[in-house]
């Protein structure tokens, strides 16, 4: 009963809040008001609903927080855990590999479109993956390296013609530059602060390319970018099209491959000590410099490999591709995902991209929820759908 | 190169950062108190502006006189600010107090995120022009070529609220409570100290200078639509940085020399780099003085 009534207030305090944003639509053109009552109606509804979801919730959380903590969960030792995906075997592996392989030649090429757009977010994903998830530095400008990969591969092309197979090596590679330029200033940065001028910097550089016509050619862009060539084959847009597809394969295989090799190798380790603890980190002998640089680079080189792959896929690119939201997008699939957790940003990346582009419907509300979803992951499950499992060692035998 | 466009673009650019000094202020109280980067502060101040445009309009319908327009509007305007910042604090911010810091803040770029398309969403994604509440006064009017009476009301009323403000931070019991938890929440704690209260209050106060500051700057530039908060948001935090953050007369005199050095820069050098030369502004303080103006240098703790 005194749910309830708190309920309610929650209800009516709602209903109060976004009386004047919700109810009241103004044109100040025709001096005419509109009254939407309808949505104060649903407000109340909803308000009293989630009231009472969220505090079983929270309290749920609370009490997994602090008493299923201690004991070891489910009778399987973590370090035991780790093994389940091997056990899914060579076999899944295969299969899964196969049935990707021959996609292209069951579905449209509409389909096949939408998987190579996931295909680039899982590798920006996983990029970031490397910055946010494992090293913990909070970085809100990443889109600026895409749009280096992606404006240095039109712009030599334009100046010098460059091939896309040089492009995309010397893409990334000017993408790990300015990752070094920037995370060079920004080493001593708390996280926030960080988080901060990392979105200075994504927009600094968005602002220089659209206000400096004569070496970006300003937001009407740059058109006519070459799709990636084969041996000089023309290629028709549908062949082309599978084409970019099988190099999209080719490139997410690569990137899984050498994050999940570069998680487990010492550096790898190493991020996630800086992450957890950076004063422990130092007292560990770990040059924390040198790994905050190589998280900055690594995680741009993936960013610039997407970009350049990027703008040889849609042939035109402008300072539009790359605003705030792409960075924020990215930064949504991997916390969905699970920072630090390949498998888990794979998913996102497919669940973010794909969900939205077939349920037409809620297009429009698709920045709302994106928002909500970082705000109810960080309550409810702040390791993401998919956690990271902490590589932990067993010794069996007498305890304590 | 003559003094009387200096004068101008510095009193152009005094009462821009005035502005910039209001939003600041939520900043640098929250932050000093909860240690967070309150991203959804910029969204606080634009749901504001948005709340007085929308009171200001049916009231006009209706036919009310104008002295009590401008008075409802920036009262309606300022009661929900705080409502909405005390109510993004519950929801977003309470039960990740605990939490590592990196949850707190991603948490905030989504209420952010959530704010902005939820005025989008509701209202319009245009640009709605804003009716100017302060009138052109008639004593003001020997005066006006020098400054407009706008930019009069905006520097006074920004001067008006610091001192408000400092008297509440030094004199009251609200005031001391939160030098006591911005000092060390579990002590203040201790002693009796209802440091949920206190987070909520700090809440409310940073929102409704960042409301006030909405409507000034709003009724100053005619117009308003759901993105205003993020730049602003942006400022007023370079401000925050600027002059130290946890302190206040540092945001004050952050925000004025950020406008000033703006204001400058928009008219002697480029126009379209102004928002760059902020971010610039913003990196280059955090690499060379990042403890700001004002503000103490950080000790770490272990």
């Amino acid at each position: 009963m005194k749910e309830l009534s708190k309920a309610l207030l929650v209800s009516l305090w709602f209903m109060f809040l976004t009386f004047p944003i919700l109810v009241i639509r103004v044109n100040t053109v025709e001096n005419t008001v509109e009254w939407r009552w309808r949505n104060m109606l649903m407000v109340g509804a909803a308000a009293f609903a989630l009231h009472i979801v969220w505090g079983r919730m929270l309290a749920r959380g609370q009490r997994r927080q602090t008493g299923a903590g201690r004991k070891t969960p489910g009778g399987i030792a973590p370090g035991h855990r780790l093994s389940r995906f091997r056990r899914f075997g060579p076999a899944g592996i295969l299969l899964l590999t196969a049935g990707l392989a021959a996609l292209p030649f069951f579905s449209s090429l509409y389909q096949v479109n939408i998987l190579i757009t996931a295909m680039i977010y899982i590798m920006l994903g996983l990029g970031l993956n490397i910055v946010v998830g494992l090293a913990g530095l909070l970085n809100l400008g990443y889109v600026a390296f895409y749009a280096v990969g992606a404006y240095s591969y039109a712009l030599l092309h334009l100046h010098y013609g460059l091939n896309f197979w040089l492009a995309l090596p010397l893409g990334a590679s000017l993408a790990a530059l300015a990752g070094i330029a920037l995370g060079y200033p920004v080493l001593r940065l708390r996280g926030d602060y960080l988080a901060i001028v990392t979105l200075a910097f994504g927009e600094i550089i968005r602002l220089v390319l659209e206000n400096w016509s004569g070496f970006s050619f300003g937001p009407s862009g740059i058109a006519d970018i070459p799709r990636p060539p084969l041996f000089g084959i023309s290629m028709s847009l549908e062949a082309s099209t599978v084409f970019f597809y099988f190099l999209m394969l080719l490139m997410v295989t690569l990137t899984v491959f050498v994050v999940t090799r570069l998680q487990h190798s010492r550096i790898g380790r190493a991020w996630v000590a800086l992450r957890e603890d950076e004063i422990a980190c130092q007292a560990m002998g770990i040059d924390t410099t040198r790994i905050k640089l190589a998280a900055f680079a690594l995680g741009a080189t993936w960013a610039g490999l997407g970009g350049v792959l990027f703008a040889s896929r849609t042939t035109f690119i402008n300072p539009a591709c790359f605003t705030i939201w792409e960075s924020m997008l990215i930064l949504c699939i991997v916390v969905l995902g699970g920072m630090g957790s390949i498998i888990g940003v794979v998913v996102g990346a497919l669940f973010l991209i794909l969900l939205p582009e077939y349920l037409r419907a809620f297009s429009e509300y698709r920045v709302l929820l994106f928002g909500l979803l970082l705000v109810l992951m960080m309550i409810f499950r702040p390791g993401g759908l998919l956690p990271d499992r902490r590589r932990t060692y067993h010794f069996k035998g007498e305890t304590g | 190169m003559d003094a009387p466009y200096f004068l101008e673009l510095f009193l152009g650019g005094l009462t821009r950062g005035s502005i910039y000094a209001l939003i600041a202020l939520g900043y640098t109280m929250v932050y000093g108190i909860i240690e967070l980067i309150n991203f959804a502060h910029g969204e606080i101040y634009m749901i504001g502006a948005f709340t007085a445009l929308i009171a200001a309009s049916v009231l006009n319908m209706m036919g009310v006189n104008e002295a009590a327009v401008i008075l409802l509007a920036v009262s309606l305007a300022v009661v929900y600010a705080c409502a909405y910042g005390f109510t993004v604090e519950k929801i977003a911010y309470k039960p990740l107090r605990r939490a590592p810091r990196l949850s707190a803040l991603i948490s905030a770029i989504g209420m952010s995120l959530f704010l902005q398309n939820y005025v989008l969403l509701a209202q319009t994604s245009d640009y709605l022009p804003f009716p100017s509440l302060i009138p052109d006064f008639a004593f003001w009017e020997p005066y006006a070529h020098i400054i407009g009476s706008t930019e009069m009301v905006i520097l006074a009323t920004t001067a008006v609220i610091m001192v408000l403000l400092t008297f509440l931070i030094r004199f009251t019991r609200v005031g001391k409570a939160m030098r006591a938890t911005a000092q060390d929440k579990t002590m203040a704690a201790l002693v009796g100290v209802d440091v949920n209260q206190v987070i909520s209050v700090t809440f409310i106060v940073g929102s409704a200078t960042a409301a006030v500051g909405g409507v000034l700057i709003a009724s100053h530039i005619g117009q308003i639509n759901f993105y205003i908060g993020f730049l602003a948001g942006i400022k007023a935090f370079v401000a925050a940085v600027l002059g130290g953050i946890g302190s206040i007369p540092g945001a004050v005199l952050g925000g004025l020399v950020l406008g000033c050095a703006e204001s400058v820069f928009a008219g002697t050098v480029s126009s379209d780099y102004e928002d760059v030369f902020a971010f610039v502004f913003l990196v280059l303080v955090l690499i060379f003085r990042p403890s700001g103006l004002l503000g103490r240098p950080e000790t770490k703790k272990a």
